[in-house]
Parts: C-alpha cells; structure tokens; sequence
C-alpha cells in the first residue's frame, strides 16, 4: 500500500514530471536541485495542483484529473515534514506536536503524544518554545507532529540537508525505524546518493 | 488632582468617542488590510489609495464630506434618519470623524503584520488537517496580533488628537462632542483660560505618551514590524 503517482506540472519553461508506483516502505525521489521533487511532493500533499495526472496513496485516490478528484489539503492526511520545519513560533513543543491531533477525528488518531515522545526521544522538551531548539530537535518535533496529526504517509523533503554528521546519523536511524516499525508509506528527497540508498527500497530519479 | 469635575468629564468623554470609533471601525480596518496584504485583483491600486486619503486630505474636507454623506439632505444622513438614527451634532458624529481619521493607520499597522505572517506556516497547518478558517484562526490571526494591536493603539492615539474632522463635522458642544483638542481650543478663546489651557494640554501630552509607550512596546514584541 504505497504510492501510484503519475503528474505534470509546467512551470515556465520547464516542466516537471514524475512517474513512478511503489508497493511501500521508503521511496526516495532523487536527482539535481531545481529538478522540482519538492515540487512532487508538494503535489501529493495537495499544496500544489497538477496540470494533469493522477496521485494514490494508500489506495486512497488524492488527485485525478480525468476524474475531477482533488481532495483538499486538510483532508489528504499527509505527514509533511518540510525542510524548514515549519514550527509555529508561537506554540511551545507541545502544542505544535498536538496540533494536528486536535484536529483528527478520534479513529484517525493511531499514536499518542507519550508514544512520539517515546520515539523521538522529546519528551524533555515539551514546555520549550520552538525558536529555542536545535536543528536535529526541530526536526524530530516536526516528524512527530506530522505523525499526531493521523498521518497515512510520510513526505521527507530533505531531512538531513542542515543537519551535522552527528544528528545526521540519529536522524537516519530515527527514519529507518519510522520506515520499519510503523510500516508507514514514505516519500523521501535527498540530494545524497549513499542516504538514498542506505534509506530507500526503490529510488526515483527526477530529470531536470 | 489638577482637574475639576468638568475637566474629568471632558476626558471621559475623549476616551469614549477614541474607544468607539477604534473598536467600531477596526473590524473593517482588519479587512482592508487583508485584502490589500493577500488580495491579488484590478483595483488594489485604488483601494490602496482611497485608504491613504484621510492622511493626506486637510481634515476639514473630511469633515465637509461627512457633512455632505451623513448631514439631513445627505444620502447616508436621510437613511440613517430614516431608522430614528442622526449623528449629527452628537458624540457618535464625533466618533465616526475620528474613526475616519484613525482609519488609513490602522489599515498600515495591520497590513503591515499580516504581510510578515509566513504564508508557508499557513500551508503547514492545512497539511496538518486545518480547514481555512482554522488556520486563519489559529495561525494567522495569532502571528498578526502585535500589528494588529499596535494598529489599534495607533488609531486610538490618533483619534484622542482629532480635532478638523471632528470640529467641522459635529460642532464644538460641552458635554456632547466636545473632545479633549476641541476643549483646548474653546478654552483658549476665553480670556483668563490659559490655566484652564495649561492643564488640559498636559492631560494631552500624557495620554499621548502613553499610547505611544504602548504601541512602541507592541512594535517591539513583533520584532520591529508594524510599529511606526
């Protein structure tokens, strides 16, 4: 239960396109900056429309053109966790964490906050204001709230890119037991080629 | 204290007509400013101008042009007499001067802010199941909110000092439009009033220091944005 995904989107002079289907795990979308795999996944999450094609999740159709299915942002039940982390600066880690929660209907919620805490290892940081943390706890923050949210997938765009060696390394261990333990559909960019394929079970490569 | 019972009454009166015309008008002002900070449509350019015109017009032409709208031959004036209501002449005329006058900086300081608002925060929050108008309830509304407050304390400033529009519009009445500068004024055109004059305008130095205190302490809080 992966991604069916087949779009066009024109941009100016170029055009991004992305074909690709996989039965699960990690997929990682791989190839030169401006390539638009940001682009990709910013369609599957609904934030970008295509000009034609079609996006399955899960079995779950979120787009096709021919059809006339665009399902709105809110309900396409994307984990997105952007590059930038996109915290809300004035929520403490808490209530950033359960943001999304909040808002999911009560059988759409499959993790607790004690068990992202758990996970993640945040359980200290709770109380603290988002502009006060690390990189590496800025990212574990924004994987963990896109998971309270009732996420039925994950999008990664380029988790480890601002990250050092050290947090690089925790990061990559934290994705690989995020791709094996929660069995959840993951669509990844990366620029690095030994990340991509320590982390990936098939690697799409987006031609600019 | 250096004011008498009428000294009092005249600044009570000021507070409220500010207090009125900010809070009745800042729902509009709010949407103004949305529209230009988000709007993307033909006639932005004039909207954006027509907001400005209170700051550069002489206030006594804005005062005339109430008169004209909302006077007994004036469209606005006959409908609302039509309901039993007239601002003529009456603290609420006085309210709707200021409120016209405080307008074009409200709009500024609140655009200002909703401009700083990181549009990709907003896109995060749907990705995280939030529908529009939870998102600009949580998110937006939250981050805008010093701008949004330094508006109203600009405009509330703005409104305390009014004085063309307001004298134009609604006349010089003890105890009915008479503000805190139309106060002033009268006093100075008595002989013997300069006490009178002395005490009155300190009382208008200090309530102008304080909401400027306040909106600078705002326009700090939000990292320098909105503040004048």
């Amino acid at each position: 239960m992966g991604f069916d995904i087949d779009v066009t989107l024109r941009r100016g002079e170029a055009t991004i396109a992305a074909q690709f289907t996989s039965a699960g795990g990690l997929t990682a979308l791989f190839g030169p900056s401006g390539a638009g795999k940001t682009s990709v996944l910013d369609m599957v999450a609904g934030l970008l429309r295509p000009d034609a094609g079609r996006i399955v999740v899960g079995g779950r159709v979120l787009f096709d053109s021919a059809a006339g299915v665009d399902v709105p942002v809110q309900a396409r039940g994307c984990g997105y966790v952007f590059q930038d982390y996109r915290l809300f600066p004035h929520l403490n880690v808490r209530h950033n964490l359960l943001y999304g929660w909040q808002l999911a209907a009560p059988d759409q919620r499959w993790i607790t906050l004690d068990e992202v805490c758990d996970l993640l290892g945040i359980g200290a940081l709770l109380t603290r204001r988002v502009r006060h943390l690390s990189g590496g706890e800025k990212q574990r923050v924004a994987i963990g709230r896109a998971l309270l949210s009732g996420a039925r997938c994950l999008l990664l765009d380029e988790p480890l890119s601002s990250l050092d060696a050290a947090r690089r390394e925790e990061i990559m261990g934290l994705i690989e037991r995020l791709r094996d333990e929660l069995r959840l559909p993951i669509l990844y960019v990366g620029h690095d080629r030994a990340e991509v394929d320590r982390l990936a079970g098939q690697v799409v490569t987006i031609r600019a | 204290m250096m004011l008498d019972a009428d000294g009092w009454a005249i600044v009570a009166l000021s507070l409220k007509v500010s207090a009125v015309a900010v809070l009745g008008v800042a729902p509009l002002a709010f949407g103004v400013a949305w529209v230009l900070a988000r709007g993307r449509f033909a006639g932005r350019v004039v909207l954006d101008a027509l907001v400005h015109l209170p700051l550069v017009l002489p206030p006594v032409v804005v005062g005339w042009l109430l008169l004209l709208a909302f006077g007994a031959q004036g469209a606005v004036g006959r409908w609302l007499a039509g309901m039993g209501i007239t601002v003529m002449f009456r603290w609420t005329g006085a309210a709707l001067a200021s409120a016209v006058m405080a307008f074009p900086l409200m709009v500024r300081a609140m655009r200002l802010s909703i401009e700083a608002v990181d549009i990709r925060l907003e896109d995060a929050a749907r990705t995280l199941g939030a529908h529009r108008w939870r998102v600009f309830a949580t998110i937006t509304l939250p981050l805008a909110m010093p701008g949004v407050l330094a508006g109203l304390v600009l405009g509330f400033a703005r409104s305390l000092g009014e004085f063309g529009a307001t004298i134009t519009f609604v006349s010089n009445i003890p105890g009915e439009t008479q503000t805190l500068p139309l106060a002033i004024y009268a006093a100075m055109q008595l002989p013997g009033g300069e006490a009178a004059v002395t005490r009155l305008a300190m009382v208008a130095v200090a309530l102008s220091l304080i909401a400027l205190a306040a909106s600078e302490a705002l326009a700090r809080r939000m990292g320098g944005k909105g503040g004048l």
